[in-house]
């Protein structure tokens, strides 16, 4: 396990390695002078000539990238022009707002979807089967910033159970029975487009595993179906499941940019589109290159979680 | 084509995913022609009207302009860009997966890689580094979201290509002097375009979300111009005093992308039938009973320890039925080993998963019959009561230990689980119990073998475990289903060696399932022959050794090759056994019998006592002094 985990670790800075590289080649695809289009039109020349020499802009394109990530490895992800201060600190005071709603949405979306799949797989063609179905088909087919704002018209203004925006109340919030009361909406209106994939993929995994000899075995051995279904068989659909997750992870956080914007979350989401309408280039890449290394970091966990639970898969 | 067609509208809720989205495009397509009002003229005298307003079906947005006219406009818009995003991710990502998976090698490495670095973006993310870097717009939203989806059609696709690109004609192909790209374009492309069509209905509507999404952060359509998602963005500055402007946009969004899903399913399932849900129905707890009362035999009175009688049970699919166990009659005494011999497909493993209700159902059903386990009807027992009985008193060995053992659980702990499952036991004790069964079993080494995994073992040590397992609760019957026919023939001899003597030591009675008689000559005491779903024969294992009765019994018998008879070639049977649903009147071996005559196609052919304890059920049994089957030398 430690063997296997240390080899998949590093396995892992490939990919950290490629993701810059791709973030580098978008960044360098800017029309005209990058260093006007990060610094904006408003830009002194002093500040322009500083950045062109801090880019290294003058050599060519493989030199320019080391210098570019000899930069981002020391932590200096340069200075947003917008905000006037660093990257780094912008980013990750927004990751960290982030990270609690896309991480409270996945868990819901996990125990929604992994629940509702087990029911309907076995239910099959029966009616709750059949009102799941249905339900799975909205959840996937309905676009979550809409779904975001008809929650709010109907728990914020019509019944008042909850705040319609932000993440903490404006005069005396922050506790953290406030921020958990802010989260509720957002969350769920996150969850509900993965819930649905991973209900689907529950329901396909368990329908497929039920049918397997060991299940057979495992009936034969008289054990009640409730063992049945969630020992023996939802353990293997689970670990077929995790790789599942993990992609789905990746859409709860690009999921989070609609969310955010509709819910005035403070998050990283809004923060990149915010960065994308002022033409804050630096701020976009660090947000990008925060996001894009966290995830990958996460699927590495989901990987390992699943080497743990699978014994056949080999080191 | 006209099939293809078929079997969408016969899935309704494809069809009815089809009619919405058609009838969306239709009217996105007349609206040039429609009596609106111009989508872009402001009217500030009318603004925020609410639907149903005169002039304005819908109402007005915060200048005054129509809603109905901007949501169909905004709907072509919307519509023609996410199919063109998919479009274009579909052709490059497809000849990307093409390429890589025909040439292989390098070019696959360094294609699939690139691949693998925009996967691992957060979806999302990358679609909009990327309208950051072109600036926000339309056109940069529709490269945006084409490129992101890129990877599912390059991954799809080359899983696809590799897979064929090996295959005889291609290499056929290449040999008739055909060039690359003509391989692919006229050999690999049409064998991919399912997945590529599959693929494409699958994401279209995720697409169309995207692009509408990106609209909606306003990094999309710019004003004037308007598609759903940025009408939607619009509205939500107003959600509070107009919901309606929200509100619209947002439904078309939804009912846009459902049809096109559901369709999307449709197509996946009729292209891929694998896929069909049909296939993938979950077997029961309990194979599902179905017989009339009137049906039943009288209870046969014996000292019988299992006593089955006139069992019957079908697989039903669709509207066909097939009989795979046709009035099979048999007794099992206490200690007893009875052989239950027949080709693959002739019932005898349905007849053994029927006694405790294992047969997977759907499809299976038992029909009629009894199965008396001294003397009490199991099919007549609740689930409570069967599941009592199973692994307890009637143990199952099934036919390959890799795929009946669970792979994830360590064997030492689907022991203890068979225990507790029925003695009340501390883990620990149940844990002991467990590595003397795989003593008894003579696994050598038992402690470790119990830490460790099914796939950690060897064929023969796992068939170890799985009779230890049936042996876990002392059970009075074993159903050994082909327990040996997985494994290779030094193993096989073990294996049969060790239920033999587990047989002597325990006292349990076996019915034991081959296809071989001789494994058969080695450990039963008497043999059921079965064919098509029937018992042909049965009666004690020498007398049937020495002088088979039915044609097909002898058969079989010769099909098994004897050491030091070189000249004794093992001789297949000529011909298949009927198919299971359209069993012919009469004897349904007659088709292959060399003793044919006209009266066994007739009637039905009843089991006839011939010798005390013996029968048979054919109209001329062979006698004692028949020669062997012709091209038999011996």
């Amino acid at each position: 396990m430690f063997r296997y985990a240390l080899r998949r670790l590093l396995l892992t800075v490939p990919v950290l390695l490629g993701l810059s590289v791709i973030v580098f080649l978008i960044m360098s695809l800017i029309p005209g002078d990058p260093a006007q289009a990060i610094l904006g039109s408003y830009a002194t020349p002093e500040n322009l000539e500083r950045l062109r020499a801090d880019l290294g802009l003058d050599l060519p394109l493989p030199q320019q990238y080391l210098v570019w990530l000899g930069n981002i490895l020391q932590g200096d992800l340069g200075r947003s022009y917008a905000l006037n201060r660093p990257v780094l600190d912008e980013v990750l005071e927004r990751f960290g707002a982030t990270l609690l709603l896309a991480g409270t949405s996945l868990v819901i979306c996990i125990l929604l979807g992994v629940l509702a799949g087990i029911v309907s797989a076995i239910r099959q063609y029966g009616w709750s089967d059949r009102i799941i179905t249905l339900l799975v088909l909205i959840g996937i087919s309905v676009p979550a910033f809409w779904l975001g704002m008809l929650m709010i018209m109907a728990f914020s203004v019509g019944l008042r159970w909850f705040p319609t925006s932000g993440m903490t109340a404006a005069y005396g919030g922050g506790g953290i029975l406030d921020i958990l009361h802010h989260l509720v909406l957002p969350a769920f209106a996150l969850a509900i487009v993965a819930a649905g994939v991973i209900a689907r993929l529950t329901r396909s995994n368990m329908l497929e595993v039920l049918r397997q000899d060991y299940i057979r075995t495992a009936r034969a051995k008289g054990l009640g179906e409730g063992r049945v279904v969630m020992r023996h068989a939802f353990k293997v659909a689970l670990v077929n499941l995790i790789p599942v997750i993990g992609v789905q992870a990746g859409f709860v956080i690009g999921g989070a940019v609609y969310i955010e914007t509709v819910f005035q979350w403070p998050g990283i989401g809004r923060m990149l589109v915010n960065a994308i309408s002022t033409r804050d280039l630096l701020l976009v890449q660090g947000g990008v290159l925060v996001v894009a290394a966290s995830y990958v970091l996460f699927n590495l966990l989901a990987d390992l979680l699943q080497h743990w639970l699978d014994p056949r898969i080999q080191a | 084509m006209m099939a293809f067609v078929k079997l969408i509208a016969r899935n309704r809720l494809a069809a009815f995913g089809g009619i919405i989205l058609l009838l969306i495009i239709l009217l996105v397509l007349i609206t040039p022609w429609l009596p609106l009002a111009d989508p872009n003229v402001t009217d500030t005298a009318n603004r925020l009207l609410p639907p149903f307003s005169d002039n304005h079906l819908l109402g007005t947005d915060a200048l005054g302009r129509d809603i109905l006219s901007r949501l169909l406009w905004g709907t072509q818009i919307s519509l023609a860009v996410g199919l063109a995003a998919s479009l274009v991710a579909a052709l490059v990502g497809s000849t990307i997966g093409i390429v890589a998976g025909y040439f292989g090698g390098r070019t696959d490495n360094t294609l699939m890689r690139g691949i693998d670095m925009l996967m691992a973006f957060p979806y999302i993310l990358l679609a909009l580094a990327i309208v950051a870097v072109l600036g926000p717009g339309l056109m940069n939203a529709l490269y945006a979201i084409a490129i992101v989806n890129i990877p599912f059609f390059a991954r799809n696709i080359r899983g696809v290509t590799v897979g064929i690109a090996h295959r005889e004609f291609i290499d056929a192909a290449r040999l008739s002097g055909k060039g690359n790209l003509r391989i692919l374009t006229s050999e690999i492309l049409p064998n991919v375009l399912p997945v590529i069509i599959i693929t494409l209905s699958t994401t279209v509507g995720w697409m169309i979300l995207e692009t509408a999404g990106l609209s909606f952060l306003g990094l999309g359509a710019q004003p004037p111009q308007a598609d759903l998602g940025s009408m939607l963005g619009e509205g939500r500055k107003m959600m509070l005093n107009a919901p309606h402007v929200a509100t619209v946009p947002g439904l078309m969004i939804f009912l846009l992308v459902m049809s096109i899903n559901l369709l999307g399913d449709g197509i996946r399932d009729a292209l891929d039938p694998r896929l069909k849900s049909g296939a993938l129905s979950r077997p029961a707890p309990f194979t599902r009973i179905r017989r009339r009362r009137n049906s039943l035999p009288d209870p046969v009175n014996g000292n019988a320890l299992l006593s089955v009688e006139r069992l019957q049970t079908d697989f039903e699919v669709g509207h066909e039925t097939y009989r795979a166990v046709n009035d099979v009659s048999f007794a099992i005494h206490p200690n007893e080993c009875l052989g239950l011999v027949g080709e693959s497909g002739s019932g005898k493993s349905v007849t053994a998963l029927s006694l405790l209700g294992l047969v997977a159902s759907p499809p299976g059903i038992i029909t009629g019959g009894r199965v008396a386990l001294e003397g009490r009807d199991l099919l007549d027992l609740p689930p409570r009561d069967i599941r009592r009985i199973r692994g307890k008193d009637i143990a199952y060995v099934f036919q390959d230990p890799l795929s009946t053992l669970h792979p994830l659980f360590r064997v030492g702990d689907q022991l203890v689980e068979a225990i507790r499952q029925h003695q009340p036991m501390s883990h620990a004790e149940a844990h002991e119990r467990a590595v003397s069964l795989l003593e008894q079993v003579r696994i050598p080494n038992p402690e470790r073998r119990a830490e460790q995994y099914p796939h950690e073992l060897s064929g023969g040590m796992r068939q170890r475990v799985g009779i230890a397992m049936a042996l876990a609760n002392d059970p009075q019957l074993i159903v050994a289903d082909e327990p040996t026919t997985a494994l290779d023939v030094t193993v096989q001899a073990q294996i049969l060696k060790l239920i033999q003597s587990l047989r002597r030591e325990k006292g349990s009675a076996v019915l034991f399932i081959t296809h071989d008689f001789g494994v058969v000559s080695q450990i039963c005491d008497r043999v059921a022959v079965m064919y098509a779903g029937r018992i042909v024969e049965i009666g004690p294992t020498q007398a049937i050794l020495d002088t088979p009765r039915h044609p097909y019994t002898r058969r079989l018998i010769d099909c098994v090759p004897r050491l030091g008879e070189p000249d004794n070639e093992p001789d297949a049977i000529p011909g298949l056994p009927p198919a299971a649903n359209h069993i012919p009147e009469g004897c349904a071996f007659a088709e292959r019998c060399h003793l044919v005559e006209d009266a066994c196609r007739q009637g039905d052919i009843e089991l006839i006592a011939t010798d005390a304890d013996r029968q048979v059920r054919c109209i001329k049994p062979l006698s004692v002094t028949e020669p062997s089957t012709p091209g038999v030398s011996r």
